[in-house]
C-alpha cells in the first residue's frame, strides 16, 4: 500500500541526506521531488499544489535543529502536513441502543459498496455487539440483490430484499418494519453504484435519504481513482452530504493518492478501509498511521493490533524475547509462519512492517503453497539442526531436500533466505531504528 | 460513418469539454505565448490521468514547435497542441489492428482487478456477437465473488447465448477445462471467458490466473486469440502498473477501458501503448450495449478534437 510513493520519497530524502542544512534550494529540490511524487500517486493537481506550498513555507522558515539531519526534518514537516490534509478529525461512530442505526452506502460502479456492506455488517457486530440487518437498494446491476443475500448467508445476517420492485424506499421501509419488529439496532443500506452526473440515479439516492434519514452516509471510493477522484466526492457531498468515506482495494498497490484528493475536497473523514475480498478485511482509517506509511516508517501500530488479534500472546511474548537477544531458530519460524497464515495474507501483513514496506518486499512474494513447501523442508530438519542451521552442510542439506520432497536449491533459499531475515531482525533491534520510528510519531 | 463520429463525439462530450474546453479556457485567458501558459498546459493533461511523464513529453514537443515555427499566436498554440497529442495516439496505433474475429472458436478472456466491469463487459459483447449471428459461449469462470455467475447468467439469458458454469468456490480452470471442450465439440464462434477480480500484488491469485492460461492452452493449443484487461477510466496511474503486472503473468492482447462516458479523464489511453505496447481495444461510453465500442484511433481522435 502505498508503495511506489514510498519509494520514490525515500530516493528524495537520501539525496537530501547528504546535505548540511536547510537550504532554500535543497528545500526546493526535493519538494520538487515530492509533488511530482504525489501526482505520479494521483493527488490532485490542486491540492499537490497547495499542499507543497504549504510544506515549502513551513520548511524554509524553520531553523535547523542540530540534532536533526535537514532531510528528517523536511520528512517530519512533510508527515505532519500529510496527516493534517488527511483529517486529523475522524469519525465517531456510536450506534444507538435502543433505535435502529442506519447507514446507507453511496459511490461509482465497482467501488465495493455490496461488499463493503457485508464487511461493516461484520464490524460493527464484532466491534459493538450490534445486530444488523442488510438492505438490498441496488435494483439495477444483475444479481447485486443475489450477491448481497450470498455475503449475508455467509455471515449469518439476513437480507431485506424484493425484486418485484424497483421502488428502492418501498424496499427500505419495510427492511425498517423487518429490524423493528426484529429488534435489530443496524440497518445498511446497499444501493446501485451510479454516475454522478447521472441525474435520474442520482435524485434516486437523494429521495431515498430523504424517506430515511440516515445516521451516517458512506462514500465508497477505489483507492485506485485517478485525478477524477475530486469531482466525483465532491458531486456526492454536494448533493447528499456524506458523513464519511471508505477506501476499498487498499490492499492493491496503488499509491491511494485519491485518500489525500477526497479528504482535502469533502472535508470529510475517511473512516474505514477495505484491504480483501473477506469479510475480515475492513480496518479503521488512521491518518497518522497513513502518513507513517507514506513516508516508508510502515504501519507498525496496525501490524500490532492485527497481530495481537490473533496472536498468542504468551507465544508472542517469548518470541520478543528471543528476538532482543538475537536468538531467531527455524523452531521459532515455524511456530511464527504458524500464527501468521492466522494473520491472513503474507504479501499484506509485511507490508505493515516499516523498513519492509519498500523495495525489499517486491521480491518477497509468497504464495501459500510455497509455504507448505517451507514448513516440510524445516519438519524435515533435526531438532539440533533447527536451532543451529549453520550445522546444516552439503549432506545434510541434501537429506532434508530428500526427506521434504523438495530440491537442494529450494532447501539452499530457505536457508538463504533465513539467514536474511535474521539480518533484517538485527536491524529492528537497533536503537536507532526504534528511535527513528518513535521521532516520526 | 460519420453519424458513428458525431454519436462518439456526444459520449464522450465530458471528456472532451473538460479537456478541450480546459485548453481553449487557458489559452484564451492567457492571451499569450509564454512559459506559463506552458505550466497551465502541462497541469490539464496532468489533470486527466494523462500521467507526469508523458504530459511532460508533450509540453515539450509543444515548446519545441513553437520555438521552431516561431509560433506567437495563441490560436495557433492549441492546434499544434492538438496536432502532437492526435499525432502521437494515430502513431503509437499504427501498427495495431481492430478487434477482429477471424477464426472459430475465438476465445477471448478477460480480466483486471475488483470492480472494473469484467462481467458487464462480457454481457454487451455477447450481445453483440449474437446480433451478428454469430455463436456465443460464456464461461463464468469468476468462481469466488458471491452472485457472479449469477450475474453473468442473467447476462446470458438477456442475450440469449449458452454459458458453461460451476457452482460457486468450484476451481475456476476446472470450469475453462469443461467450457473449451465444450466449444470445442459444439464449434461455437466465439467464446468469452470471465475471471475474477483480483489484485495484481496479491501472487497466489496470479498464480490462479496462469493456471487459467496454462488451462485454456491444452485444449487450444494457441491459448486466447485475445486477452484483454478492463480496466476502469477513473483510474489513476495505477492502470500502467495494473497492465504491466498482469502482462507479466499473462500475455495481454489489449485493454477494454470502461466507464469512459462518466468520467473527464481516460486520459490513460495516451500512454498505456506508448509505454507498455498495448492497444486499447474496446471503450465502454455508457449503459447500453451498443455503448461498448471497437476503439477506432482516427475516430476517436476525430471525436476529441475536432469542432
Amino acid at each position: 500500500m502505498f508503495g511506489e510513493l514510498t519509494d520514490r520519497l525515500d530516493d528524495v530524502f537520501r539525496k537530501l541526506k547528504g546535505h548540511g542544512t536547510l537550504t532554500e534550494k535543497n528545500i526546493k529540490d526535493s519538494l520538487r521531488e515530492i509533488r511530482r511524487a504525489l501526482l505520479e500517486a494521483d493527488v490532485n493537481f490542486k491540492i499537490v499544489k497547495k499542499f507543497i506550498k504549504d510544506v515549502e513555507a513551513k520548511a524554509i522558515g524553520v531553523e535547523v535543529l542540530k540534532s536533526l539531519q535537514p532531510g528528517h526534518q523536511v520528512v517530519k514537516i512533510v508527515h505532519e502536513e500529510l496527516i493534517k490534509l488527511m483529517g486529523d478529525n475522524q469519525l465517531k461512530i456510536r450506534l444507538y441502543d435502543n433505535k435502529i442505526t442506519k447507514i446507507m452506502m453511496v459511490g461509482l460502479q465497482g467501488s465495493g459498496k455490496t461488499t463493503t456492506c457485508s464487511k461493516l455488517a461484520n464490524y460493527f457486530r464484532k466491534k459493538s455487539n450490534a445486530k444488523p440487518v442488510m438492505v438490498a437498494c441496488d435494483v439495477y446491476r444483475p444479481a447485486a440483490i443475489h450477491q448481497l443475500q450470498v455475503l449475508g448467508k455467509g455471515l449469518n445476517v439476513p437480507v431485506i430484499s424484493d425484486e418485484s420492485t424497483k421502488d428502492v424506499i418501498k424496499i427500505a421501509d419495510s427492511a425498517m418494519k423487518y429490524a423493528d419488529k426484529n429488534m435489530l439496532n443496524l440497518a445498511i443500506f446497499d444501493t446501485a453504484g451510479r454516475l454522478q452526473i447521472d441525474k435520474e440515479m442520482m435524485k434516486e439516492v437523494r429521495d431515498l435519504k430523504k424517506f430515511l434519514k440516515p445516521d451516517f452516509i458512506f462514500f465508497v471510493a477505489d483507492a485506485m481513482t485517478g485525478q477524477e477522484a475530486v469531482n466525483v466526492a465532491k458531486e456526492f457531498n454536494e448533493q447528499l452530504e456524506i458523513s464519511g468515506v471508505i477506501l476499498t482495494k487498499m490492499d492493491g498497490d496503488a499509491r491511494g493518492g485519491a485518500a489525500l484528493s477526497i479528504k482535502a475536497v469533502t472535508d470529510k473523514p475517511i473512516s474505514f478501509i477495505g484491504t480483501g475480498e473477506n469479510p475480515n478485511d475492513i480496518e479503521e482509517f488512521y491518518p497518522d498511521r497513513m502518513a507513517s506509511r507514506i513516508l516508508g516508517m510502515g504501519d507498525i501500530l496496525s501490524f500490532i493490533e492485527k497481530a495481537e488479534e490473533t496472536i498468542d500472546a504468551k507465544k508472542a511474548e517469548k518470541l520478543a524475547e528471543r528476538l532482543k537477544k538475537n536468538k531467531f531458530t527455524f523452531s521459532d519460524f515455524l511456530d511464527q509462519l504458524h500464527q501468521i497464515q492466522k494473520m491472513g495474507p503474507l504479501e499484506q501483513i509485511m507490508g505493515m512492517i516499516p523498513g519492509m514496506n519498500t523495495k525489499a518486499l517486491k521480491d518477497v512474494k509468497v504464495d501459500p503453497k510455497e509455504i507448505k513447501h517451507i514448513e516440510a523442508i524445516i519438519y524435515s530438519m533435526t531438532l539440533r539442526e533447527r536451532e543451529k542451521p549453520e550445522l546444516i552442510n552439503g549432506q545434510r542439506r541434501l537429506r532434508i531436500s530428500k526427506g521434504s520432497g523438495t530440491s537442494v536449491q529450494e532447501v539452499n533459499r530457505l536457508l538463504k533466505q533465513f539467514s536474511q531475515m535474521k539480518k533484517m531482525m538485527k536491524k529492528f533491534n537497533n536503537p536507532k531504528m526504534l528511535k527513528r520510528m518513535y521521532r516520526s510519531r | 460513418m460519420f453519424g458513428f463520429v458525431k454519436n462518439l463525439k456526444k459520449k464522450l462530450a465530458k471528456t472532451k469539454n473538460n479537456f478541450i474546453g480546459k485548453i481553449a479556457e487557458a489559452i484564451n485567458l492567457r492571451g499569450k505565448v509564454d512559459e506559463e501558459l506552458m505550466e497551465q498546459l502541462e497541469e490539464i493533461l496532468i489533470q486527466s490521468d494523462i500521467g507526469v511523464d508523458q504530459s511532460i513529453d508533450i509540453i515539450d514537443k509543444l515548446r519545441e514547435e513553437i520555438r521552431f515555427h516561431k509560433i506567437t499566436e495563441t490560436e495557433v498554440v492549441r492546434e499544434s497542441l492538438e496536432k502532437i497529442m492526435a499525432d502521437m495516439l494515430i502513431e503509437d496505433y499504427a501498427d495495431t489492428e481492430v478487434f477482429n474475429i477471424n477464426k472459430s472458436p475465438f476465445i477471448i478472456l478477460f480480466i483486471g482487478v475488483n470492480g472494473v466491469g469484467k462481467t458487464t463487459t462480457i454481457g454487451k459483447l455477447a450481445k453483440r456477437f449474437k446480433n451478428e449471428g454469430k455463436s456465443v459461449l460464456m464461461i463464468a469462470a469468476d468462481t469466488f465473488r458471491a452472485a457472479a455467475i449469477e450475474q453473468l447468467v442473467i447476462w446470458s439469458e438477456r442475450a440469449n447465448v449458452d454459458i458453461m458454469k460451476q457452482q460457486h468456490g468450484s476451481d475456476p480452470s476446472s470450469v475453462v477445462f469443461d467450457g473449451l471442450n465444450m466449444a470445442k465439440k459444439r464449434g461455437y464462434d466465439v467464446v468469452l471467458i470471465d475471471t475474477a477480480g483480483r489484485q495484481h500484488n496479491r501472487a497466489n491469485l496470479m498464480n490462479e490466473l496462469g493456471k487459467i492460461d496454462r488451462t485454456i492452452k491444452k485444449i487450444f493449443p494457441d491459448g486466447a486469440d485475445e486477452t484483454l484487461l478492463v480496466v476502469d477510466a477513473t483510474t489513476g496511474q495505477n492502470a500502467i502498473t495494473q497492465a504491466k503486472t498482469f502482462n507479466e503473468t499473462i500475455k495481454l492482447s489489449g485493454l477494454v477501458l470502461t466507464k469512459l462516458d462518466g468520467t473527464s479523464k481516460g486520459g490513460i489511453i495516451f500512454g498505456i501503448k506508448h509505454k507498455l505496447g498495448i492497444p486499447v481495444k474496446l471503450i465502454g461510453v455508457g449503459e447500453q450495449v451498443e455503448d461498448l465500442q471497437d476503439f477506432n484511433v482516427t475516430e476517436f481522435t476525430k471525436a476529441i478534437f475536432e469542432k
